[in-house]
């Protein structure tokens, strides 16, 4: 039976997610398996259409409804619950979106759902973190039908051209009315986005207010980089919530983390540890960010990050 | 209006985890356990509802050992008026504790229930959405706040990918409430005094009809990858030489 993925978009585009998502179905699949992609959403043929573009993808199935506008996991839902008998795995990103809707189908269909995925055993046995990563389970699972969300940084991106598969149109499920939305309130930023950036520079509580990032935002625009924050700062109110990285905020893996102002509480770590190469500036030698840094630099972030501006 | 929360017993946020070296979990035995620290945020907020005169009664449920009730406690402690604890000593999976919780709120008919949005031993974020689907209710979730009910609704702000989404949910609704929702009080002492009168009912899941078989089995349980330790680097340009000839990342 063939792997379907819930595709990660925003109606007009496709999120990076869904090609990370995908190598975790080609995992699964095998050689040979086939993988489908669900697109639903509101006005999102554009999205189907790059679904499509997707090296080695069998099907897109392209679901419309004004209700899938915003991803409203109550209406969505019971879509995935009406496709998913034909299905041997389901999948989605673990994101908002992905961990919002997910476990609402599972529960319909009787499913316990495996949350974030890392690694692929076989197809019934999935390795997953724990305790803000400092477990790394083994689970496998006996449902005849799985349900998973894949941790994004664990799996490659899947090559977004090369394929050309079908679009097939598929009848929306009914809306729930149960829930509406009002509105949104999104960061905008001309930088990369915090999951997929290749390199990320964030600011800790050491950051002392909003404005600092500004220094940080400088050097970001000279690396090509995204500014995230640790919870300390968000909490702060420095900045936003969505620049959060962490055990419940976001998990980046890029190839370079720069950890400014950032003491390194495990919660912290959870969210970064996996990056390629870590910097960390701190003033405090014993800070827990260190134990994990590749290179550290004891140093006050309000002279050596306006250095490090220059130096670039 | 009732309001319903389930509290877990989670180790401790500040406490470092270990592994058990035959692998099949961590280590439990001597180790300070507390409340989930996102069900002490949804506690907070069913206590503030109540003071505002929304809610009328706050029943907090725990699933798991005997030893639950130490959580249960601290949520009466915190100002929920009654517990209820569905006793296992087995491990009970999200699937299962959504179903148990699905058969309390029929029992109970609460007009909301508000719980963490994930514990952090598994780290799932499943269980509230999960009710959410078995009850055909609507979900609020990763919730930063909450507005006043009105006209049979609930206006919420969620904490998504991109920023915050406001939702309107149909009542009766679960709302599972993210870090920045609230501070959650500590407990007085002539609370604590006061919550070891409150009343904890306690059940099994046969008596709610709730077979809770898990449907994962957890295979091992390692370490993670260890990071080798780095260097200290005396300065900007030294940092800046070695990302670039060294880490070749810049």
């Amino acid at each position: 039976m063939a792997v379907l993925v819930v595709a990660e978009h925003e109606n007009a585009s496709l999120r990076p997610a869904t090609l990370h998502t995908v190598t975790a179905a080609q995992e699964i699949a095998g050689p040979g398996g086939e993988i489908h992609i669900l697109v639903a959403g509101a006005g999102c043929r554009p999205a189907a259409e790059e679904a499509a573009r997707i090296s080695g993808i069998g099907k897109v199935l392209l679901a419309e409804a004004p209700a899938y506008e915003h991803r409203i996991a109550e209406d969505i839902a019971p879509l995935i619950v009406k496709l998913a008998p034909g299905y041997s795995h389901v999948l989605a990103a673990a994101t908002t979106s992905g961990k919002n809707v997910m476990p609402r189908a599972a529960a319909l269909l009787d499913v316990q759902q495996i949350s974030d995925i890392s690694g692929v055993e076989s197809a019934d046995t999935f390795v997953r973190p724990i305790y803000a990563g400092n477990a790394m389970a083994t689970v496998q699972s006996s449902d005849a039908l799985k349900l998973i969300t894949v941790r994004t940084t664990a799996f490659e991106l899947a090559p977004a051209e090369g394929g050309s598969a079908a679009i097939e149109t598929v009848e929306a499920a009914g809306e729930s009315g149960l829930s509406s939305f009002v509105g949104a309130a999104l960061t905008e930023s001309v930088r990369p986005e915090l999951t997929s950036a290749r390199i990320v520079i964030s600011g800790g509580r050491g950051m002392q207010s909003g404005e600092n990032f500004a220094m940080l935002e400088r050097v970001a625009d000279k690396l090509g980089a995204a500014v995230g924050a640790s919870r300390a700062a968000v909490d702060a109110g420095f900045v936003p919530n969505d620049y959060q990285v962490g055990q419940t905020g976001k998990v980046v893996a890029p190839d370079l983390y720069i950890a400014v102002g950032i003491s390194g509480a495990i919660q912290h770590l959870a969210g970064m540890k996996d990056s390629k190469v870590i910097v960390a500036i701190n003033k405090d030698e014993e800070a827990p960010i260190f134990q994990v840094a590749d290179y550290g630099l004891v140093a006050d972030l309000f002279q050596a990050v306006p250095d490090l501006e220059k130096a670039l | 209006m009732k309001i319903l929360i389930p509290v877990k017993r989670v180790i401790d946020a500040n406490v470092k985890v270990r592994v058990k070296a035959d692998q099949s979990g961590v280590e439990l035995t001597n180790v300070k356990m507390a409340m989930n620290p996102f069900c002490e945020i949804a506690v907070e907020e069913a206590v503030r509802m109540k003071e505002a005169g929304t809610a009328s009664e706050i029943i907090a449920v725990s699933i798991g050992a005997q030893s639950s009730q130490e959580t249960i406690r601290t949520a009466l402690a915190m100002g929920a008026d009654r517990g209820i604890l569905v006793q296992s000593d087995e491990e009970v999976q999200p699937l299962g504790v959504a179903k148990l919780l699905k058969a309390l709120v029929e029992k109970e008919q609460p007009g909301m229930v508000i719980m963490g949005k994930q514990a952090i031993d598994g780290d799932n974020n499943q269980t509230g959405q999960m009710l959410a689907g078995l009850l055909g209710w609507a979900q609020g979730t990763f919730v930063s706040k909450i507005e006043k009910p009105a006209d049979g609704k609930l206006t919420v702000t969620r904490e998504v990918d991109g920023g915050l989404e406001t939702m309107a949910l149909k009542m009766p609704c679960i709302v599972t409430v993210d870090l920045r929702l609230n501070e959650p009080r500590y407990a007085s002492l002539p609370n604590i005094m006061k919550a070891k009168k409150k009343p904890i009912e306690t059940l099994v899941p046969a008596d709610l009809g709730v077979d809770v078989t898990p449907r994962l089995k957890v295979l091992k349980v390692v370490e993670p990858p260890a990071r080798k330790a780095g260097v200290r680097v005396a300065s900007v340009a030294e940092l800046v030489d070695k990302l670039k000839n060294e880490a070749k990342v810049i």
